[in-house]
């Protein structure tokens, strides 16, 4: 374990044992104590390893003891077939924890100077829990870094709900072009509306192909080097690039639910006297929607995650800046854990958000 | 009436082709509904007989041969297809309620956005319809809490709450529970009482013989044998409607 400090001052990662920082002569802070590694210590240290390594035969024992609880209550007799079925699922996961825990054992006891490894992970877990405050400062505090993390996620969210709003747009036109030519082919006769229908599902044909057939990343770097060179909006680049991407698979999506409504709904709405397009509108779109709701928030949840790709064109998004962070500093955990929090906590939230949602469409039914 | 003997839908030498003529659905189909009739189109399983109704609104389109109904060309590029469906209500096989929209709102949207009723007044219609079926209590159900039989008189008024002049149904009672036939059947049969011009595929035979005022009986696309249910049922003079009445009978 090598352990290291951070200047305050200028952010510099020294190693050695020195009290200035090499580059700024400013002072650093007092170096992690060092592991008086006396015999006490190491029996505590033997004994909290042994917990640690016990933990597993002990959560066997546990486990089997509630298990054996379940199976032996009511005298024996199983009255409840759930608890049974639950106490012989824990029963076995004892079974594997023990099994893995003296396997474990023995290999560590194997390999050797138990003591050695022993008093290294000491003063990693130590110096590293030691680190955790001054990392903390300097990956964020110091020259308002945490600056990086906040602008980043602004751009994130920004890029990705005018994207997620172009691509619907997109997605719903393309959809409807493609699932009414499919319909409306038979019923046109023939004549200029026919063939510019053909054309324009032709067209939508074409996008769906180069655009699901090629990397966004590709088409990014497309976007912003080929296409709008003369243009230095990197977020409107973005935009557009990821609004086209994700137009293609809502399309899809769309189209696919338009394509689940049984067609009984749209010749009942036809036979009613509706034209196509109110047919769609008052019957076969409000009963699509539901069926894609569940693909057009996955489909959100991509495109959130996607747009960390942004930093190709050098836009300073969520990822782009925790890479910031990282390339200042020189220290990769706290800057990538927390930019990975972040999605994280943004994509639960909306997951929660669709589910509450489709719950209540679906109370609209019953 | 003096209107009773008026022709409302004619058909002249009607044909549907698939696969460029391989398969003929329909094949030279002609024949006159007046005004008031109750029709009942009878055969066996793939004579036709669900293509010829829907063809009569256009939900299959003819490859050839004419339909009038009520005097207009109803394939000619200048009708407007949308506007003769309002005057002709379907009942399907499958009901197709349309399941996201409550009982009520089923049937007022078409009154309300097509004819431009205001709110009050197309429930207060379609409440009268619903009275009429019997299911009035049901207004603010979807249709998912029904029964198959409760559908198909929804459906059935929802159709009529466009105040059509012909209905069509396409063998609305095959789809349901033995026990639920009864039910449908009887609302068709106030209809008919009621004057209502009806088309009927059905095989339903008891149906047929009671209230149609003319069978037509159907096979490989052409119509076999057409008269009154006496005619037909009592007395059939063909040998196929004969073996297919000894099936069914």
């Amino acid at each position: 374990m090598i352990r290291s400090r951070f200047c305050k001052n200028c952010g510099l990662k020294v190693t050695g044992e020195d009290s200035v920082c090499p580059s700024c002569k400013a002072a650093l802070p007092p170096l992690v104590p060092e592991n008086p590694a006396g015999k006490a210590q190491k029996i505590f240290l033997f004994g909290l390893l042994s917990l640690i390594l016990f933990w597993f035969p002990l959560a066997g024992i546990v486990l089997s003891v509630i298990a054996l609880c379940f199976w032996t209550s009511n005298n024996g007799i199983v009255r409840n077939i759930a608890k049974a079925k639950t106490g012989r699922i824990l029963a076995i996961i004892g079974l594997i924890c023990s099994i893995i825990s003296n396997a474990f054992t023995i290999l560590v006891m194997s390999v050797g100077n138990l003591s050695i490894w022993a008093e290294e992970t000491w003063e990693g877990i130590v110096g590293w829990a030691l680190d955790i405050p001054a990392d903390f400062e300097n990956n964020f505090i110091t020259d308002d870094r945490y600056q990086y993390i906040f602008k980043g996620l602004g751009i994130t969210f920004e890029v990705t709900i005018f994207a997620a709003l172009l691509g619907i747009a997109l997605g719903v036109i393309v959809a409807l072009i493609r699932s009414s030519y499919d319909t409306l082919k038979e019923e046109l006769r023939g004549g200029f509306g026919k063939k510019f229908l053909s054309f324009l599902n032709k067209l939508c044909g074409l996008y769906l192909t180069v655009i699901r057939g090629t990397p966004v990343v590709v088409q990014l770097m497309i976007a912003y080097f080929v296409i709008f060179v003369s243009s230095n909006n990197k977020v409107l680049v973005a935009v557009l690039a990821f609004g086209f991407n994700s137009g293609a698979y809502v399309a899809e999506i769309i189209r696919g639910g338009i394509m689940s409504i049984d067609k009984g709904q749209f010749e009942a709405g036809r036979s009613l006297g509706f034209g196509y397009v109110r047919t769609m509108a008052f019957i076969i779109v409000p009963q699509a929607f539901k069926t894609v709701l569940p693909a057009l928030a996955n489909e959100f949840i991509v495109l959130i995650k996607e747009t960390s790709v942004s930093g190709y064109i050098g836009l300073q998004e969520l990822t782009k800046g925790g890479d910031i962070i990282r390339s200042r500093t020189y220290s990769a955990f706290m800057p990538l854990i927390a930019v990975a929090v972040i999605y994280l906590v943004i994509v639960i939230f909306f997951s929660k958000l669709v589910s509450m949602l489709e719950r209540r469409l679906k109370k609209s039914e019953r | 009436m003096s209107a009773d003997n008026q022709v409302i839908i004619s058909v002249k030498d009607l044909k549907k082709h698939y696969n460029d003529g391989d398969i003929k659905a329909l094949d030279g189909i002609s024949t006159d509904i007046k005004k008031g009739e109750v029709v009942v189109i009878i055969g066996p399983s793939g004579s036709g007989k669900s293509t010829f109704l829907r063809s009569l609104n256009l939900l299959e389109r003819p490859t050839s041969g004419t339909i009038t109904f009520e005097g207009q060309d109803i394939n000619d590029p200048s009708c407007d297809i949308n506007l003769l469906r309002q005057n002709m209500g379907m009942v399907f096989q499958h009901f197709n309620l349309f399941p996201h929209l409550t009982i009520l709102r089923n049937m007022t949207i078409a009154p309300m956005k097509l004819h431009g009723l205001p709110k009050e007044v197309a429930e207060k219609k379609a409440k009268e319809l619903l009275a009429r079926v019997g299911l009035e209590d049901r207004a603010s159900s979807y249709p998912s809490q029904l029964s198959g039989g409760q559908k198909q008189r929804i459906a059935i008024v929802r159709a009529l709450a466009m105040d059509p002049d012909v209905m069509l149904f396409d063998e609305p009672t095959s789809a349901l529970d033995p026990e639920m036939v009864g039910e449908v059947l009887d609302v068709m049969k106030g209809l008919a009482k009621d004057g209502m011009t009806m088309v009927v595929v059905t095989h339903e035979m008891g149906f047929a013989r009671e209230v149609a005022s003319r069978v037509i009986f159907m096979d490989d696309g052409v119509i076999l044998a057409e008269g009154t249910p006496d005619e037909i049922f009592n007395d059939p003079d063909n040998d196929r409607l004969r073996t297919f009445l000894a099936k069914v009978l």
